[in-house]
C-alpha cells in the first residue's frame, strides 16, 4: 500500500462563514454538515410522527383529515429514511472512516462536497410537496402504482427529489468505498481494519448496487405517468406486481443498508466498555458479508399476500429466515464480547446494549413476519409497523445516537453531560418501549396500518402507544440539548476518551484537528492503538 | 509537495454550483411536466448551470493533472471512482432488463392464463393471446412491427465492436506516444459513435413512422424504447468524452504512464458496447 502523506494545498486560509460550509472538502466538517442535516430531518420526520399518533389517540377522525395522514405516513417514512438515517451514517462514516484508517481525508474530497450539498436541496422538493395544491404523495413510501400514479401535482417532484437522493447517496458511497481500498495507513490489511468501517465497506457496495435500481424503477413509474409507457399497465401486458419486484430488490437491501453501519458502530462500543477485544472479529466479516449477499435474495418477503407462485414463497421464506442465522452470530459475539469484560455503562454503552436487546426483539419479530402462511396474518397490520420500528428506532437511531455519545468528545473536545446522558437513555429506552411494543398487540389482534380511524377494541392500546410516542418525541429536545451543551463547553476531553478505546482515532487529540495523519501513521502487529484485534 | 503525496483539494465552488443547477433542472422537469409554460425555462436553466459546472470542475481537474499534482495514490482513488460509477450505471440498467425479463416470462403469460393466471384471463382478457412481442390485451398503441435484429441492429453491433477495436489501438499507440496514430484512432472511435447514434436515430423515425412502434406500444414499445434510449443516452455521453479525450490528446496531453481520463473514458466505452451486446441478443435477437 502506498504511504499516505497529504500535500500542503488545503492549509490555505479557508473561507469564512458560510461559503466555508458551501465549498469546504473537509471530511470532518462534511461530516458535521451531513450530521446536523440528519438532527434536523429527524426532528422534521418526528413531527410528522407526532400528527400519525395524536390521530390515533383516539378512535374516530379529529384532528386531521384522512388525505392529510396518508401524507404524513409517506412523508415521515421518506424523511426518516433519506433524511434522517442514511445521511447519520454517511456523516458517522465521512468523520470516522478517515481517522479510524489513517487516511488524510476522504479520497474524493470535491466529490464528498457535493454528495452532501445535493440533499438539502432534494428535501427542499420532497418538503415543499407539503404546500403543493394537491398536497404531498400519499401512496406511502413504497409509491405502489396504480395508487402512486394517480396522485397530484407532486407525484412528478418526489419522483425527481428520490433520483437527487439517490444520486448523493452512491456518490457519498463510491467515495467511502474508494477511501477504504485506496486509503489506508500501511500495514492496515482489509482484516485489521476497525468492524465500523468493514460493515461501512459492505454497505457502500449495496448502496451502490441498489439505490440505481430504485432509480430505474421510479424512472418506470414516471414514464408511465407522462410518456405513455406501460411497465406497469396490464392493459399494456405490464404488471403493477412488477413494480414492487423491482421496488423490493431494491428496498430490501436498503433495509440492510440502515442496519449495518449500525452493527459496526455496536461493535466498536461494546469492546471498548468491556475492556476486551471484540469476539469472533472474523465471524463478524463474514456474517456482515452473508446478510448483505442474502439481502439480494430475499425481496419478495414483502410481498407475500400478492400473490407468487408457491415455490417463490417457499424460496423467499427459507433465504429470509437463513438470515437469523449470521445476524444471531452477531449478537452472540457482543454478548460474548462482555462475558468476563471488566465493563462501565457510559451513555454510549447503554445505548449500545439497549440496541442489543431491543433490535433483538425487532429480529425475533422480523422471523415471525418471514413465515410465509403467518405473514398472510400479519401482513399490512400494526405488528410490522412494530417490528420495523424495533429494527429502526432501537436498532439504527439508538446505535446513531449511542455513535454520537461515544465520539461527541472527539469531535468537540468536550465531554458531555454524563448525567443528561443517562436520564435521555432512560427515558428514551422506556417510552420507545411504552410506544412500540403494545403496537405488537394491536396488529395480531388485526388493526391495519396506514389508516387513520380504528375500531373501538383498539382504542386502549393505542393510547398508550401515542403516549409513548409524545414521550419519545419530546425526550428527543434533550439530546438536542445535550449536543448544544456539548458543543458549548465541558469537561476538557483526553485523546483517548475513553479508557478501554483502542484504534486510530483516539491517536489524535480532541477535539481532532481540521487535518489528521498528513503523514500515515504505520500499523504493524504489535502498535498497540493499530492492531485491532489485540487488547 | 513531496514524492507521493496525496492531493487534498483546497475548497471548491463548483459543487453547489452543481447542487443548485440540479435543483432548477429537476424542478423545472417535474413542472413542465405538470404543464406548466415555466417549466421548459428552468430545465434548460437548470442544465446550462450543471453543463457549465461540469466545465469548471473538469478544467480544474485537468489543469492539477497536468502540473504533476496527481500522486499515483490519487490515480487509484480516480479508478475505484470509476470502476463502482460503471458498476452503479449496469445495476441501472440491471432494472430495465429486469422488467424486461418479468414482463416476458411471468406477467405476459400470466395475463394469457398461463399458471394461476386462468381466470384473469377468462375474467379480464378473455381471447388473449400472450405472445412476444405484445402491446398488451387492449393492442395499446395500436398494431405495430418490429425491427429486424438482422438489418440495422446487426450493423450497430459490428460498429460498436469495431469502436471497441480502435479505442484499444489508441490506447496502445498512447502506450507507445505516438501521437499521431492515437489521433488517428480516437478520431476513428468518435466517428464511429457517432454513426451508431446516427442509425439509432434512422432507426427510431423508421420505428414510429413506418413500423408504428412507438413509446406507447404496450410493454414492448415500454421496454423497447427505455433500454435502447437510455442505451444511446449512454452512447451519447460517452461520444462527448471521447471527443475531450480527443481534444486532449491533440493538446499533448497524457503520457504513456498517466492517463486516468483516456483510461476511465475507454472503460465506459467498453462498459456501453457491453451493454449494446446483451440488448441486441435480448431485445433484438430473442
Amino acid at each position: 500500500m502506498t504511504a499516505t502523506t497529504a500535500h500542503d494545498d488545503h492549509h490555505h486560509a479557508a473561507p469564512k462563514g458560510i461559503s466555508r460550509w458551501l465549498t469546504t472538502t473537509n471530511h470532518k466538517e462534511i461530516g458535521t454538515l451531513y450530521l446536523v442535516f440528519s438532527l434536523a430531518m429527524f426532528l422534521v420526520g418526528g413531527a410528522m410522527a407526532l400528527v400519525i399518533r395524536a390521530e390515533l389517540f383516539a378512535p374516530g377522525l379529529h384532528l386531521v383529515n384522512p388525505e392529510f395522514f396518508n401524507q404524513m405516513t409517506t412523508m415521515h417514512a421518506l424523511v426518516m429514511i433519506f433524511g434522517a438515517v442514511m445521511p447519520a451514517f454517511v456523516g458517522l462514516a465521512n468523520w470516522m472512516v478517515p481517522l479510524m484508517v489513517g487516511a488524510p481525508d476522504m479520497a474524493l474530497p470535491r466529490m464528498n462536497n457535493w454528495s452532501f450539498w445535493i440533499l438539502p436541496f432534494a428535501f427542499l422538493i420532497l418538503l415543499s410537496t407539503l404546500f403543493m395544491p394537491s398536497g404531498a404523495p400519499a401512496s406511502g413510501w413504497t409509491l405502489y402504482p396504480p395508487l402512486s400514479l394517480q396522485g397530484g401535482n407532486s407525484f412528478a417532484f418526489v419522483i425527481f427529489a428520490i433520483h437527487l437522493m439517490g444520486i448523493s447517496s452512491i456518490m457519498g458511497a463510491i467515495n467511502i468505498i474508494a477511501t477504504i481500498l485506496n486509503m489506508r495507513a500501511p500495514g492496515m490489511s482489509l482484516l485489521r481494519m476497525p468492524m465500523f468501517v468493514w460493515n461501512w465497506l459492505i454497505t457502500a457496495f449495496l448502496l451502490i448496487a441498489v439505490m440505481p435500481v430504485l432509480a430505474g424503477a421510479v424512472t418506470m413509474l414516471l414514464t408511465d405517468r407522462f410518456f405513455g409507457t406501460s411497465f406497469f399497465d396490464a392493459a399494456g401486458g405490464g404488471d403493477p406486481v412488477m413494480y414492487q419486484h423491482i421496488f423490493w430488490f431494491f428496498g430490501h437491501p436498503e433495509v440492510y443498508i440502515m442496519i449495518l453501519p449500525a452493527f459496526g458502530i455496536i461493535s466498536e462500543i461494546i469492546p471498548t466498555f468491556s475492556r476486551k477485544a471484540l469476539f469472533g472479529y472474523t465471524s463478524m466479516v463474514y456474517a456482515t458479508a452473508s446478510i448483505a449477499f442474502l439481502s439480494f435474495i430475499v425481496w419478495a418477503h414483502h410481498m407475500f399476500t400478492v400473490g407468487m407462485p408457491l415455490g417463490g414463497a417457499l424460496f423467499f421464506m427459507y433465504a429470509t429466515m437463513i438470515i437469523a442465522v449470521p445476524t444471531g452470530i452477531k449478537v452472540f459475539n457482543w454478548v460474548a464480547t462482555m462475558w468476563r469484560g471488566s465493563m462501565t455503562f457510559e451513555t454510549p454503552m447503554l445505548f449500545a446494549l439497549g440496541f442489543v436487546i431491543l433490535f433483538t426483539i425487532g429480529g425475533l419479530s422480523g422471523v415471525m413476519l418471514a413465515i410465509v402462511p403467518t405473514d398472510f396474518q400479519y401482513h399490512d397490520t400494526y405488528f410490522v409497523v412494530a417490528h420495523f420500528h424495533y429494527v429502526l428506532v432501537t436498532g439504527a437511531i439508538f446505535a446513531i445516537m449511542a455513535a454520537v455519545y461515544y465520539w461527541i468528545p472527539k469531535w468537540t473536545g468536550y465531554m458531555y453531560d454524563e448525567r443528561l446522558g443517562k436520564i435521555h437513555f432512560w427515558w428514551s429506552t422506556i417510552s420507545v418501549n411504552v410506544l412500540f411494543f403494545p403496537q405488537h398487540y394491536l396488529g395480531l389482534a388485526g388493526m391495519p396500518r396506514r389508516i387513520p380511524d380504528y375500531a373501538v377494541q383498539f382504542a386502549e392500546f393505542n393510547l398508550i402507544s401515542s403516549i409513548g410516542g409524545f414521550a419519545f418525541g419530546f425526550g428527543q429536545l434533550l439530546f438536542v440539548w445535550i449536543v448544544i451543551k456539548c458543543v458549548r463547553g465541558g469537561k476538557q476531553a483526553e485523546a483517548r476518551v475513553w479508557d478501554g478505546a483502542r484504534g486510530l482515532e483516539w491517536t489524535v487529540p480532541s477535539p481532532a484537528p481540521l487535518h489528521t495523519f498528513d503523514t500515515p501513521p504505520v500499523v504493524t502487529e504489535n502498535t498497540e492503538h493499530s492492531a485491532y484485534l489485540q487488547r | 509537495m513531496a514524492q507521493g503525496s496525496y492531493y487534498v483539494p483546497a475548497t471548491s465552488k463548483w459543487p453547489i454550483i452543481g447542487s443548485v443547477g440540479l435543483f432548477i433542472l429537476v424542478s423545472g422537469f417535474a413542472k413542465w411536466m405538470n404543464g406548466s409554460d415555466l417549466g421548459p425555462w428552468m430545465a434548460a436553466i437548470g442544465a446550462s448551470v450543471v453543463i457549465a459546472m461540469m466545465f469548471g470542475w473538469f478544467a480544474d481537474v485537468i489543469r492539477e493533472s497536468e502540473a504533476g499534482m496527481y500522486s499515483n495514490q490519487v490515480g487509484g482513488s480516480f479508478r475505484q471512482g470509476m470502476i463502482w460509477f460503471i458498476f452503479s450505471e449496469v445495476m441501472f440498467f440491471a432494472a430495465f432488463f429486469g422488467a424486461l425479463f418479468y414482463a416476458r416470462i411471468f406477467a405476459v403469460p400470466w395475463i394469457g392464463g398461463e399458471g394461476t393466471g386462468v381466470m384473469t384471463n377468462e375474467l379480464l382478457y378473455p381471447g388473449y393471446l400472450p405472445v412476444w412481442p405484445t402491446n398488451g390485451p387492449e393492442n395499446l398503441g395500436g398494431d405495430f412491427k418490429t425491427i429486424g435484429a438482422f438489418e440495422l441492429p446487426m450493423i450497430n453491433t459490428l460498429i460498436l465492436l469495431i469502436s471497441g477495436v480502435t479505442i484499444t489501438a489508441a490506447h496502445v499507440a498512447l502506450k507507445k506516444l505516438k501521437r499521431n496514430a492515437l489521433i488517428f484512432w480516437m478520431a476513428a472511435t468518435v466517428s464511429l459513435g457517432a454513426l451508431f447514434l446516427c442509425l439509432q436515430m434512422f432507426e427510431y423515425v423508421h420505428a414510429y413512422q413506418d413500423l408504428g412502434l412507438t413509446l406507447g406500444s404496450g410493454i414492448y414499445g415500454s421496454t423497447f424504447f427505455m433500454l435502447t434510449g437510455f442505451h444511446g443516452l449512454h452512447v451519447t455521453v460517452g461520444s462527448i468524452m471521447l471527443i475531450v479525450i480527443t481534444l486532449r490528446c491533440v493538446r499533448g496531453h497524457f503520457e504513456p504512464k498517466n492517463h486516468f481520463a483516456f483510461e476511465a473514458t475507454a472503460w465506459y466505452w467498453h462498459f456501453v458496447d457491453v451493454v449494446w451486446l446483451v440488448l441486441f441478443v435480448f431485445v433484438y435477437v430473442l
